[in-house]
């Protein structure tokens, strides 16, 4: 019994034993000096679970009294978080060098808030849905104030934290309503008070609260607020990791509560994510026009990506999911090739955010000018970029299920959104004559995450790498 | 073969439009002329050696949707391969004079690489390749293609000198008036395809009859669907043929060089519309309607552009006004059933108004690009060669021949407008005896030679006018532009005797020229009949009621259309009319301008009203302008101030200069950086959608 | 009412007035020390609900350990909460109005509250018979049997926890001079001086 359930469990254990592990070599031989080398085995072991979870049978398997389920849809998303994971912690290993922010501890902090997600994605239940979120959020909390001499940066982890506890004690709040009506914790039990799609007041006042406390994590308004002061007070490679893994584990959780424990009752909780997937796509693009800094304007990036893609959750179907799974994966590759490039914005040897930096960047570095377009083409959904297609998957969701107000909202804002990601693109080819980034002080693998993702999202219209098949598998797990 | 023809042109065309730099302009004109010339020859061999039985070759499949198909390819019939020789002997003398004529041009500077040469005889070619495709075309679309291609071309030709206001405001008006054709065209296209449910000539032309039966309902009522087709498809070839109310774009069109007026606007793309009408003449003779109405506004063309021609003083003008009367003599004889007729005139038309035009352009080479006969005069001693030439084209336009020698040889024998225009008066007479269209034929006859000779009169006989030191130093043209004057003044002598017998003159010869049925073979048709499918030849031996169903040689007759039958047995009096008002044409020319030339100024004096209304061209430009032109600029600018400025524009700007950015405004003041702030916002979020929830009980 | 009755209304009472004096106390000591006793009456109320194993728990660990840390934290921090209280003012009725709504909202809740039909057969399905197993006995079963998953994940939670506080607390400063006791007894008195001549009217 318990030995089945822990070799379901494997992936999970081998990760927090391997950082355990880390966090004792490190404490042990060099401290802070070992970073590198951490970095790039906790990346190495990223990419080898992935490897292991994606070649993994299919099927699905529970464990834990269905604490724990192992499908289609965790290991999909759990291969995608890890991979994005890796991607950010290798490309920001030199940054960190550079900048004094070379802490042992870091590596090991982003291996344990992935195993919370790993677990998140794999909940069978609020209590180990909440084990998990916190144990991700704790390590987030964290690394976001790693520059603890900087006002801002632990500014921004206090900030994190304090609303994250509010977030969480929501959250908490909902499961209690929800156990209080349904006498369980477990989606399964949860699902099966509920009657002919009938939903009783108790349990779905504890619905609100749980995706309340949940769009907390996705920063989804009216939740987001912690966002853009998170994003730019964080250290840089922390904003990368924030807007690529735990952005997609936590939209990935709230499809499994919505389908695992309320999905017979899709019509209720439908409409409070349309509504807030509006809200957020309208905020994010109000918001970021008027950033002047590129790490501020990313996080209203994401705010307003997180409400596209709660647009194909809202619809409630199986290709709705999928469509959230394609969304997702996107917009993690797209993020990681910008986070690249704000990575390697310095002047004079210093770490530059603002936007007016890029003036006539084009002239300077015409390939990476090239790549940065290609992006922020790809983010405002302008085909033939993969972010059209992400674009148009969450639109034919909801025009399938009947919402067609909701896709032409989505048009809508997607067109005032294009305006801050092409402004991007008109400082870097038409700004005026000022003084601009330092050239050449691209490491190789930022440059290469820069160049791929660009090259990625061109070539992979032909078939998006097979994403859509894979997430269409994922999807039929979740809803059958 | 045909493909060769049809292709050799746009060969030349993208060679010489892209790929000068590598053979130099030079290179780009020999080579395009080459190609025509070669286009030509075979031309000329497919010509004499077709045997009159109507082939189809697929090229390649272009549209294929649905019930619409339509394949690239040629239907070689006898229209065609007259449409073949026609169209690629001028172009192919017209690039030869070309050579010549835009060697040196003032309107470009090519110390500072303006470069042209190459680019006129790449639009030239690229015209050659898009008449073809139209006249070629075995169903309506290619001929659109081909209709609009040559559109596209006219425009570029007449805008060639595109420093020019004038020049540009002519493109655009020939273009925009050509649109209201095309409009007509297009609505005639979807009318048949909508009625017959196909676009392919063997399958339209059986069902014309059917078509007779059939009803539209178009604007407030019902039609007989053959009459609607017909003005259809007519207001299409009016506008691209400048027939009365869209004639307007010709004259100006003569901004262009003098080759492009003499290939374009005289010889081949004017006569489109003509073609058109001869092409549908399976429906033309089921469309009584239609038919009466091209043969009034052909008439009436004539008739119009022939008065207006009396007075211009532009030389080229005159010529177009000239052009614009003749092809009303085609549509007359088109509307009054003899399509051979028309075709007849269209081929002689085009030898001798080319040669008028391309003299005239010789004329003011001479004179250093001054186009006032005004300042003409005695020009004949220093350009002898162009003078006689224009007098052979004059002799032609004018019909001058030798009555009665039809009866006496079998064949009339004067120059080839001689033959022609009589063929189509002498037609309309037999098709509805000597009414309106038949009168305003012969008085047109009468200003036709009045004018023509005027011209002569005025370019090359008394006194020098104008500025002195031009006329001492005309000259005579090089020998590049001399030769093609030569060849088509061959055409307009003797084009006529040539074909007369095969277009008019003889029942017999028109049968096996046309693939004609005569009327003895005619039977009450019925039974299955099959309908002739792509490449399929008709082969010679087809039963005789096969071969008589619409569609089956290149142009149909009813049996009932018995207008050639009675022309051929017109009483003496009509045949001579129109030599009489010839002759009597050239009289008053020669006294007014010869004798007198003081007359023509008190004329207009005295005439004063009626000298302002033919010189000003009727006011019809003066008339659009008031009616469709001005009040069009107003809707325009209502739309562009209002609508566009104020309401699109407004609100976009409203939208983004003052919505978003206080959206945005909005978005920044909330977010203070107060960790209390942010709690609040998402307690408050969390009231909404409880309050929410609990107001509307969830999806319940 | 039987003494039951009345010790639980006692006890209920005390943990909601403390609770909300805990939140208007002007002094944070004062905050901290009504905390502690909203802590006690609910150990009462666990006593009285037959949870006597949760009871010593919240006494031990939350009064016992982290009400003292609290108060110790309180009183070494040097927080102005008069400022903060000032803002909140500014703040006061919107936030009353949000309170009135929520509370009207979770009254219509409390209002037409039922359960599930099949909620306490779930709910008795996870905890092994009260009646076999004592308390304490049954809290251990499924914390360290049927939740064990749980439990270990908690056990991550306070590494991460620790790690944090050690990552964002722990400093070497290195601007700062030290003592090194080695480096002062191994010091040689020989070469801690150098001897210069200097000439006079030169300098060095």
């Amino acid at each position: 019994m318990i030995s089945e359930d822990l070799s379901l469990l494997l992936p999970e254990i081998v990760l927090a034993v391997y950082a355990m592990a880390a966090l004792m070599y490190g404490v042990y031989t060099g401290k802070d000096r070992t970073m590198p080398l951490l970095t790039w085995v906790t990346a190495a072991v990223f990419a080898a679970l992935a490897f292991w979870i994606g070649i993994t049978g299919p099927g699905t398997h529970t464990a834990f009294n269905g604490m724990f389920i192992d499908d289609g849809f965790s290991r999909f998303v759990k291969v995608t978080v890890l991979l994005s994971g890796a991607a950010v912690l290798v490309m920001a290993q030199d940054y960190m060098v550079r900048r004094g922010l070379a802490r042992f501890e870091y590596p090991v902090l982003v291996a344990l808030a992935v195993v919370g997600m790993m677990v998140m994605v794999s909940a069978g239940d609020l209590m180990s849905l909440y084990m998990g979120l916190e144990l991700q959020s704790l390590a987030l909390y964290v690394v976001a104030s790693l520059r603890r001499d900087s006002a801002k940066s632990t500014e921004a982890g206090l900030k994190y934290f304090v609303l994250g506890a509010l977030s969480s004690g929501i959250l908490l709040y909902g499961a209690s309503l929800t156990y209080g009506f349904a006498g369980t914790t477990e989606f399964k039990g949860i699902l099966s008070t509920i009657h002919g799609g009938h939903m009783s007041l108790g349990l779905l006042f504890g619905l609100v609260f749980l995706i309340s406390g949940l769009a907390f994590k996705i920063s989804a308004v009216p939740f987001h607020m912690w966002t853009p002061d998170v994003y730019e007070g964080a250290p840089t490679p922390v904003t990368a990791f924030f807007a690529t893994a735990p952005k997609v584990a936590a939209m990935s959780l709230i499809a499994r509560l919505l389908f695992d424990a309320f999905g017979t009752a899709p019509a209720d909780w439908s409409q409070i994510l349309a509504v807030l997937a509006v809200l957020s796509m309208f905020l994010g693009a109000f918001g970021a026009i008027g950033q002047t800094d590129i790490k501020r304007l990313m996080a209203y990036s994401s705010i307003a990506h997180m409400g596209y893609a709660l647009v194909g959750l809202s619809s409630g179907t199986q290709f709705g999911v999928e469509s959230m799974l394609m969304y997702m994966v996107i917009y993690a590759t797209t993020n990681v090739g910008v986070f690249a490039f704000i990575l390697s914005m310095e002047r004079d040897g210093r770490q530059i955010t603002d936007l007016a930096s890029l003036n006539n960047f084009a002239a300077k570095e015409p390939l990476k000018a090239l790549a940065i377009l290609i992006l922020m083409f790809s983010l405002a959904g302008v085909p033939p970029t993969v972010g059209f297609f992400a674009k148009f998957y969450v639109l034919r969701a909801a025009i399938e299920a009947n919402m067609t107000w909701l896709a032409v909202l989505a048009v809508i804002s997607s067109v005032i959104g294009a305006y801050y990601y092409l402004r991007i693109v008109y400082y870097m080819y038409f700004g005026q004559e000022t003084e601009g980034l330092d050239t050449g002080t691209m490491n190789i693998v930022p440059w290469i995450m820069l160049m791929g993702t660009a090259v990625i999202m061109l070539v992979g219209i032909v078939n998006l790498f097979g994403v859509e098949g894979l997430a269409h598998a994922a999807a039929a797990t979740l809803v059958p | 073969m045909v493909e060769f023809i049809l292709f050799a042109p746009l060969v030349g065309a993208i060679v010489a439009g892209f790929g000068w730099r590598f053979i130099t302009e030079t290179g780009a004109e020999w080579l395009t002329t080459a190609l025509l010339f070669a286009a030509a020859i075979a031309a000329w061999f497919v010509f004499f050696s077709f045997d009159g039985n109507t082939q189809v070759v697929t090229i390649f499949r272009w549209i294929d949707s649905g019930s619409l198909q339509a394949n690239w390819g040629v239907r070689l019939d006898r229209l065609t391969t007259i449409m073949l020789i026609v169209v690629t002997t001028v172009s192919a003398l017209v690039h030869l004079y070309s050579i010549g004529y835009m060697a040196h041009d003032e309107n470009f500077d090519e110390s500072k690489g303006e470069n042209y040469r190459a680019r006129f005889f790449a639009y030239i070619s690229l015209f050659t390749f898009t008449m073809l495709a139209l006249v070629t075309a075995n169903n309506l679309l290619q001929l659109f293609f081909g209709w609009e291609g040559v559109g596209l071309v006219s425009y570029l030709l007449v805008g060639f000198y595109y420093k020019k206001p004038s020049a540009n405001a002519a493109a655009i008006k020939a273009f925009i008036v050509n649109r209201v054709g095309d409009f007509g065209f297009l609505l005639g296209i979807f009318a048949i395809f909508v009625a017959t449910d196909s676009i392919n000539f063997d399958i339209i032309f059986p069902k014309s009859a059917e078509l007779a039966q059939m009803h539209i309902g178009f604007l407030w009522t019902t039609w007989n669907a053959a009459d609607v087709i017909g003005v259809l498809l007519f207001i299409g070839a009016a506008g691209k043929s400048a027939q009365l109310f869209l004639h307007t774009w010709l004259p100006d069109a003569m901004e262009g060089p003098t080759p492009v007026s003499a290939l374009i606007h005289a010889a081949t793309m004017v006569t489109a519309g003509v073609f058109l009408v001869c092409r549908m003449s399976p429906l033309y003779e089921y469309a009584p309607g239609a038919a009466a109405l091209v043969l009034v506004i052909g008439a009436t063309t004539a008739f119009f552009a022939a008065t207006v021609g009396l007075v211009q003083t532009d030389i080229k003008r005159v010529i177009a006004y000239s052009t614009c009367s003749q092809l009303g003599y085609m549509f007359a004889a088109a509307g009054a059933g003899v399509y051979s007729a028309a075709m007849f005139h269209l081929m002689t038309h085009a030898f001798f108004k080319a040669l008028l035009f391309l003299c005239a352009g010789s004329v003011i080479t001479a004179m250093h690009h001054e186009q006032d006969m005004r300042s003409y005069g005695g020009l004949r001693k220093k350009i002898p060669f162009t003078f006689w030439m224009m007098v052979i084209g004059t002799l032609a336009i004018t019909g001058t021949g030798i009555p009665f020698t039809g009866d006496l040889f079998g064949i009339p024998i004067g120059f080839a407008g001689y033959d022609s225009k009589d063929a189509i008066i002498e037609g309309v007479w037999g098709a509805n005896g000597a009414g309106y269209a038949f009168w305003m034929l012969v008085i047109a006859a009468a200003f036709t030679s009045f004018y023509s000779w005027r011209l002569i009169f005025m370019t090359f006989f008394g006194a020098p006018k104008g500025d002195k030191h031009a006329h001492e130093h005309a000259h005579e043209s090089p020998m590049v532009m001399l030769i093609p004057l030569g060849v088509l003044a061959l055409g307009a002598t003797f084009a006529g005797m040539i074909w007369y017998n095969s277009f008019f003159g003889n029942e017999k010869s028109m049968e096996s020229f046309f693939h004609l049925p005569t009327h003895a073979e005619q039977v009450a048709d019925g039974g299955a009949q099959n309908i002739l499918s792509q490449e399929h030849q008709i082969p010679n031996a087809l039963g005789a009621a096969e071969a008589t169903k619409p569609g089956a040689g290149a142009i149909y007759l009813r049996e009932d259309n018995q207008a050639i039958e009675h022309a051929h047995h017109a009483p003496a009096w009509v045949k001579i009319s129109p030599f009489i008002a010839m002759a009597l044409g050239f009289l008053l020319a020669w006294v007014m301008y010869i004798r007198s030339p003081s007359m023509p100024g008190k004329l207009a004096e005295s005439q004063r009203p009626l000298y302002l209304f033919l010189l000003n061209k009727w006011y019809f430009d003066e008339l659009y302008d008031a009616i469709f032109v001005r009040p069009m600029l107003a809707v325009g600018r209502f739309f562009w101030r209002w609508g566009d400025g104020v309401v699109i524009d407004g609100s976009i700007n409203a939208l983004a200069t003052r919505i978003i950015p206080a959206m945005t405004r909005a978005a920044g003041r909330l977010q203070s950086g107060f960790v209390y702030t942010y709690a609040f916002t998402m307690v408050i979020g969390i009231t909404l959608l409880v309050t929410w929830m609990t107001l509307t009980g969830g999806a319940q | 009412m039987t003494v039951a009755a009345f010790v639980f209304y006692l006890f209920a009472i005390v943990t909601v007035a403390s609770g909300v004096l805990v939140t208007i106390a002007r002094n944070p000591v004062h905050s901290v020390l009504w905390l502690i006793l909203a802590f006690l009456s609910a150990a009462g109320l666990f006593v009285m609900a037959g949870a006597e194993f949760v009871a010593m728990l919240l006494i031990i660990v939350y009064v016992g350990a982290v009400a003292v840390l609290f108060l110790f934290v309180v009183m070494m921090l040097d927080v102005d909460f008069s400022q903060l209280r000032a803002e909140m003012v500014r703040y006061m009725p919107l936030a009353i109005l949000i309170g009135v709504v929520l509370l009207v909202e979770f009254g219509m809740l409390y209002g037409n509250w039922h359960s599930a039909p099949q909620a306490e057969a779930l709910r008795q399905a996870v905890t092994p018979d009260l009646a076999q197993v004592q308390n304490t006995k049954a809290l251990g079963l499924l914390l360290y049997d049927r939740y064990v998953f749980l439990f270990m994940l908690a056990a991550l939670v306070l590494l991460v926890a620790m790690i944090g506080a050690i990552l964002l607390t722990l400093r070497h400063r290195r601007d700062v001079k030290r003592q090194n006791v080695l480096a002062q007894m191994w010091r040689d008195p020989a070469k801690a001086m150098e001897l210069k001549d200097v000439k006079p009217g030169q300098g060095l």
